[in-house]
């Protein structure tokens, strides 16, 4: 249990964090999502125009910052890159759309489960199915190829862009478009929320926690050091939810949610299957962004602009179901996922 | 000996390159990486299926010795 510690205490932590950020002003179930809040940021940054999800979110910022310093600290900030970069923007296209079509990243898939939105256990089986494609791709050798050394400067290119960013949305704020109703309007403490990221992004850089690579080492290697993180952090929002009387089990009228069952389950298969692809969850992706990996600071790139497409052209779910677009666009992403993988069993040597 | 060169590889493949490896000699393999986290996983996959690891840190890149 030991050797475990470090990635169960930042599921502990990133639960009481969540919990927090709801209760000082976070949208329900939603203290922390990577997805929805790259979505709002987009909207802030008038990338896309849909009026309720504009707000530049500090915790993303955070998260990014928190594992640069802490990567800088303990000597581990490493730029590299140039493992398929465009390969991989079109994946994180791919997994912020599924997320939308959701309503959620893992990481707010598993804040839903704790708050007993049973949509999102719906989502679970529909992760760990995309997960599961992930895996058997890996077994027959895909892989986005090696990455290489980069500057110093061009690893430091991205948190240096989400550090400006912070900036310019303290000093100049009339800048950005921000939500006056919706999801986008609730919020805690632009400092609350900073450092929530912040704290967050460094434990998650310590313990290199992952929900996507929790499923998959135990899919390929019976190996669940890194499930016992995304365990601890349910058991905690679970019971946090419970303590503060916010817990609802059911399907039906849950927070920024809908009830679209297939669509719960194909929306974070995608998210699922992209996410193996990549390497990570769009949370570990923001952290190696981070830590200097250029290729994730293009992944990031890839949902921010996959967010924006999702609201300008509909394809994202409202609580009142996945829209027909949606479903078109998630048939198209799996589609580009299996050509993505058919196309890159690049590895010699996998059993084929 | 089985030389696994994992350097620039993303995780899990470092773990996926050794278990490959594992099937060609299952006693002794050397694996070849460049970030923590490979390091971290690699030794972990190992000791899960017995085998004793040693670490050679050269500048960047660690030397992993996996033997039985």
């Amino acid at each position: 249990m030991k050797k475990h510690l470090s990635v169960i205490l930042t599921g502990v932590v990133i639960g009481v964090i969540a919990l927090a950020l709801v209760a000082f002003g976070n949208p329900a179930n939603m203290g922390i999502c990577v997805a929805c809040f790259l979505r709002d940021t987009a909207g802030a940054l008038k990338l896309q125009t849909a009026a309720p999800v504009q707000y530049v979110r500090p915790e993303i910022i955070g998260l990014i910052l928190g594992a640069f310093l802490l990567s800088l600290f303990k000597k581990e900030f490493k730029p590299r890159g140039g493992s398929s970069p465009m390969t991989r923007f079109v994946l994180g296209m791919v997994v912020v759309m599924g997320a939308l079509v959701f309503l959620g990243c893992p990481l707010r898939m598993l804040l839903r489960l704790g708050g007993g939105d049973l949509n999102a256990l719906v989502g679970l089986v529909g992760f760990a199915g995309g997960v599961g494609l992930g895996a058997l791709a890996l077994k027959n050798g895909f892989s986005l190829k090696r990455t290489y050394e980069q500057s110093t400067l061009e690893g430091a290119v991205a948190p240096s862009l989400f550090a400006a960013l912070l900036m310019a949305v303290l000093v100049v704020p009339t800048l950005f478009a921000f939500s006056t109703d919706g999801p986008g309007a609730k919020h805690a403490a632009v400092w609350m929320s900073l450092a929530g990221g912040l704290i967050i992004g460094g434990m998650a850089q310590r313990s290199r926690f992952c929900m996507a690579g929790g499923i998959r080492d135990g899919l390929l290697f019976k190996d669940f050091h890194l499930a016992w993180g995304s365990i601890a952090l349910f058991v905690v929002v679970l019971a946090g939810n419970l303590i503060l009387g916010k817990f609802k089990l059911g399907f039906a009228d849950q927070p920024i949610a809908h009830m679209d069952g297939l669509w719960n389950f194909f929306g974070m298969a995608l998210v699922g299957w992209g996410s193996v692809l990549l390497g990570g969850c769009p949370l570990r992706q923001t952290i190696m962004a981070g830590e200097g990996n250029t290729d994730s600071a293009i992944t990031i790139l890839g949902m921010l602009i996959g967010a924006a497409v999702c609201h300008n052209f509909g394809l994202a779910s409202s609580a009142a179901g996945a829209t027909f677009g949606g479903k078109i666009a998630v048939g198209i992403g799996a589609l580009v996922l299996l050509a993505i993988t058919l196309l890159n069993l690049n590895r010699k040597g996998a059993k084929a | 000996m089985k030389l696994v060169d994992a350097r620039g590889c993303a995780c899990p493949e470092p773990v996926m390159m050794t278990r490959e490896a594992m099937y060609e000699d299952p006693n002794h393999i050397v694996v070849l990486v460049d970030e923590t986290c490979a390091v971290e996983n690699v030794t972990r996959f190992a000791k899960n299926f017995g085998f004793i690891v040693t670490t050679e840190q050269d500048g960047d890149e660690t030397k992993l010795t996996l033997t039985k």
